[in-house]
């Protein structure tokens, strides 16, 4: 277990580079940016004097090292600038913006992650059976429609034929005020107050979305799935287990699937991350106030600090991700860190 | 106690069926011990999943009755099945560090069976799982007890395996392989372990092997099997002395034993006098004070301390030891894959250990050492034919091409026995035999001076090896090579050696001339490891 410890505080460690880099990274990137973002700001009606202005202000005539010493200077008081569309501090579009998709995520992720894998188990223990044939068409079905499709489609069926889902406009109907805000996941902070009909609210408005991208990374996780419990069934030691006289479900649950779970924990971390990036679609057809919308809107008229500022969301979100994953990974597989 | 009635056991496979077990009757008599003896394809081990109803996917049973004290064991149900697995009838098995599941704590594992079988509550399971390592002579039982299977050596592995098998104090016992991928001490103390074990508690006992040797020491009675039949059944020292079958003969032929010549190995007809091969006086190989040391968590690890050892041209020298002894270490620093800490490896009087090895390739005292490698299987690409895999060698050094490279390869072929026709084939068409020809046929495509071979013969079938060990003493004669043979079989390298060097913990701990060490052996460690051996009892001539 010490052992355990040290590997994890290790790689805890590992991450405080990555995170400088991104931070260099970010920096330049937006930097390299098209467009001029003075003259934007300025408006069509600016002439060439107040532009100059503009950039002074924003400190954009700076050296761009002198710019990047400003630039963390500020990000050590927590500081990430002003949007210059929305004229909120980024941090604060960012505390607004950033749960709302990964309240979508996860929700979808808990959703997609509940179905794919009982049904990935029921057709590995049963391989060429109607399970697994329905596991395929499913899997097939799902990776193959583009998630604003299949958004659509929902829509189209569940709000406007047949009247069940709320309209698609938002987290929450425009009837409810949303809850106060703790950690801005609404189903928490819904629950948080015991404002039960908000959450109802709130949970409604999640279910197409969630189920379109539930849909979508359905296949990745029952795949991962069907493969590992397969592979896991066929080893030695689950014959050896049978050979003992074990009962099914002890070797199937005991045995099998917790070593079909490392790969699937791997597969969940990825699907996770390009979930987090690809739901830019399903946000702006459910016009769902998340990070992606925010970083497409910003990126188009060049707003430098709102762009920095989700790089650098998303980049810390990611290392913290596989930082989970890893420990994960230790936490279920003893043979991991000790060499 | 059991006893099974014309069994025939089929598999689906997408080529159609494949009876692998067509028909045979045996009995195990309580506190018998049966040996079930054959080579791979045989179905021996397919008898024995098929009586214990874990065959895999595919496999069915087709006809026949298996009783097992009064209880048909075809036709029980699957719940009473799992009563009797483990409780009545248990199972070890090969690989065994692969036969535990890495993940869950072998204590855990231990209690699992005895919770199933109602053999323990939850209060005491742990007590009573110590006491099950304990009886499987686990020092330090209470320590061992929280271990993952990766932190144990193979032997202990196979023991907590053992421990889960008898833990419910099953009546009948069956081994399958139990001791194969084991060194050869821990094969002895194994086995020993298990003889005691059943003797003390009387219970019967299956062991299935593809040594005959083995089969024949711990053994009361033994049956042959051959293409899913029992050919020959007996009691071992008859089995030895007199076989009636003409496989039987040759299964007592190739086993390698004392008193017996490479060419005895092989059956009589095909038995052509033993080429003599020349050794020189002037060394071909000297290594000197040969270190290696491996960063570890503990501090630095020397596998090999200081060793030296000439190799003259012409001579066969074997290098015997255990896991861990650092003779592969030592080899893959010879054939210049692995680079040593300190020392100096000469060859023919000039210094290689200097050529890092990730460099020596374009040395040109490459094409002069070659080697063939333990896994036949492995070490070819199985995306390339066996001839591609002939020819690389002679493409990537000798800049060989076209026609000539084909004439060169098919001319291998025939040196190394390979029909012609196979050459076209990929090494899954291939059967393990044949795949060591292609590894033997790639390593003197060059024609070497010195050929290492590590444990050549060690997955093969003992027919196999016999055939091997043949061509290898022709080619030998015929090339004028030098060989280092690295083996842990001393019965082998009896066969194939003039000179002989024991390795322990990264030390050579005995050396000398094949015969002088092997028969009087003068260092203890040597002896023991003789001892270890199975000695089959002496076939009368033929």
């Amino acid at each position: 277990m010490n052992a355990r410890t040290k590997m994890i505080l290790g790689r805890m460690a590992q991450a405080i580079p990555v995170v400088m880099g991104v931070v260099v990274i970010s920096f330049l990137l937006t930097r390299a940016l098209p467009g001029d973002p003075a003259a934007y700001f300025a408006g069509p009606a600016a002439d060439e004097a107040s532009i100059a202005e503009i950039r002074e202000a924003l400190g954009l005539d700076k050296p761009l090292f002198q710019q990047f010493f400003l630039y963390v200077g500020d990000l050590a008081r927590g500081d990430l600038g002003t949007s210059l569309t929305t004229g909120q501090t980024v941090m604060s579009d960012l505390a607004a913006r950033l749960p709302a998709s990964l309240e979508l995520t996860l929700v979808a992720l808990l959703l997609s992650c509940a179905i794919a894998i009982p049904l990935g188990v029921l057709a590995a223990t049963r391989p060429g059976t109607w399970v697994d044939h329905l596991c395929r068409v499913l899997v097939t079905a799902g990776v193959s429609m583009p998630t604003f499709f299949t958004g659509i489609v929902l829509i189209y069926v569940f709000y406007y034929l047949a009247g069940l889902a709320p309209s698609p406009l938002g987290r929450l109907d425009f009837i409810y005020l949303s809850p106060p805000h703790v950690t801005g996941f609404y189903l928490i902070d819904a629950a948080l107050a015991g404002d039960w009909e908000t959450w109802f609210g709130a949970l409604k408005q999640l279910i197409l979305p969630a189920t379109t991208l539930a849909l979508f990374t359905l296949a990745p996780i029952a795949r991962m799935t069907r493969a590992a419990m397969l592979s896991a069934l066929s080893s030695d030691f689950i014959r050896t287990a049978r050979a003992a006289g074990l009962g099914s479900r002890k070797v199937l649950y005991g045995y099998a699937f917790r070593n079909a779970l490392l790969p699937v924990v791997t597969t969940l971390g990825m699907v996770f991350s390009f979930t987090l990036g690809a739901n830019v679609l399903v946000e702006k057809v459910f016009a769902w106030p998340g990070i992606g919308s925010y970083a497409v809107e910003a990126l188009v008229v060049s707003d430098y600090a709102a762009v920095q500022g989700f790089v650098l969301a998303m980049a810390l979100l990611f290392v913290a991700l596989n930082l989970v994953i890893d420990i994960a990974y230790a936490l279920i597989d003893p043979r991991i860190g000790l060499n | 106690m059991l006893s099974i009635k014309d069994l025939s056991v089929a598999f689906k496979t997408r080529k159609g069926e494949v009876n692998a077990v067509r028909g045979i009757s045996l009995d195990v008599g309580k506190g018998e011990t049966l040996g079930i003896v054959g080579e791979s394809g045989s179905g021996k081990s397919v008898t024995s999943y098929a009586l214990m109803r874990i065959l895999d996917a595919g496999g069915e049973i087709r006809t026949g009755d298996v009783s097992y004290g009064g209880i048909d064991l075809r036709a029980a149900s699957e719940r009473d099945m799992r009563d009797i697995r483990g409780r009545e009838i248990s199972m070890i098995f090969q690989n065994p560090r692969a036969a535990l599941n890495p993940i869950r704590r072998v204590g855990h594992q231990v209690e699992d069976v005895l919770i199933r079988h109602a053999q323990a509550t939850r209060q005491d399971a742990k007590t009573k799982a110590i006491a099950a390592l304990e009886a499987v002579k686990i020092n330090d039982a209470a320590a061992r007890y929280e271990a993952y299977p990766f932190e144990l050596s193979g032997g202990m592995c196979q023991r907590i395996v053992i421990a889960i098998a008898l833990a419910c104090k099953p009546q009948l016992l069956i081994a399958d392989e139990p001791t194969t991928g084991l060194d050869i001490t821990t094969q002895k103390a194994v086995m020993d372990l298990v003889g005691a074990l059943a003797k003390e508690r009387g219970m019967g006992m299956i062991l299935i092997t593809h040594d005959l040797g083995l089969a024949s020491q711990y053994c009361d009675r033994i049956v042959v099997m051959k293409d899913g039949l029992i050919v020959e059944e007996g009691a071992p020292g008859m089995l030895f002395t007199d076989p009636q079958h003409p496989y039987t003969r040759k299964l007592v032929d190739a086993t390698p034993r004392l008193g017996a010549s490479i060419r005895n190995l092989l059956p009589p007809d095909a038995r052509s006098p033993e080429p003599e091969h020349k050794v020189h006086t002037r060394p071909l190989l000297e290594v000197r004070d040969l270190v290696k040391t491996y960063p570890g968590k503990a501090g630095p690890v020397q596998a090999v301390k200081g060793i030296s050892f000439d190799i003259k041209a012409g001579q066969s020298l074997g290098l015997v030891g255990e896991s861990g002894s650092g003779k592969s270490t030592t080899s893959e620093m010879v054939v210049r894959l692995q680079d040593p800490t300190s020392g100096n490896i000469l060859f023919e009087g000039h210094d290689i250990a200097s050529t890092p090895s990730g460099k020596f390739m374009r040395h040109p005292v490459r094409r002069n050492i070659q080697m063939v490698f333990q896994d036949a299987t492995d070490s070819l690409n199985p995306r390339g034919t066996a001839a591609s895999a002939i020819a690389e060698p002679l493409a990537r050094i000798d800049r060989m091409r076209g026609a000539k490279l084909e004439s060169r390869v098919s001319e291998l072929a025939d040196l190394v026995g390979l029909p012609q026709p196979l050459l076209s084939r990929y090494p899954h068409q291939l059967s393990g035999g044949q795949k060591a020809r292609v590894g033997i046929a790639r390593a003197i495509a060059l024609e070497p001076k010195l050929l290492i071979l590590d444990e050549p013969t060690a997955a093969l079938d003992v027919s196999i090896q016999a055939l091997v060990l043949n061509l290898l003493v022709d080619l030998r004669a015929q090339m004028g090579m030098s060989y280092l043979f690295v083996s842990h079989d001393l019965n082998v390298v009896r066969l194939l050696c003039d000179e002989v060097l024991v390795m322990k913990q990264g030390e050579i701990v005995d050396r000398g001339p094949t015969a002088s060490v092997m028969d009087k052996p003068s260092h203890p460690y040597t002896r023991a490891l003789i001892e270890a051996a199975p000695q089959p009892p002496e076939p009368v001539a033929a």
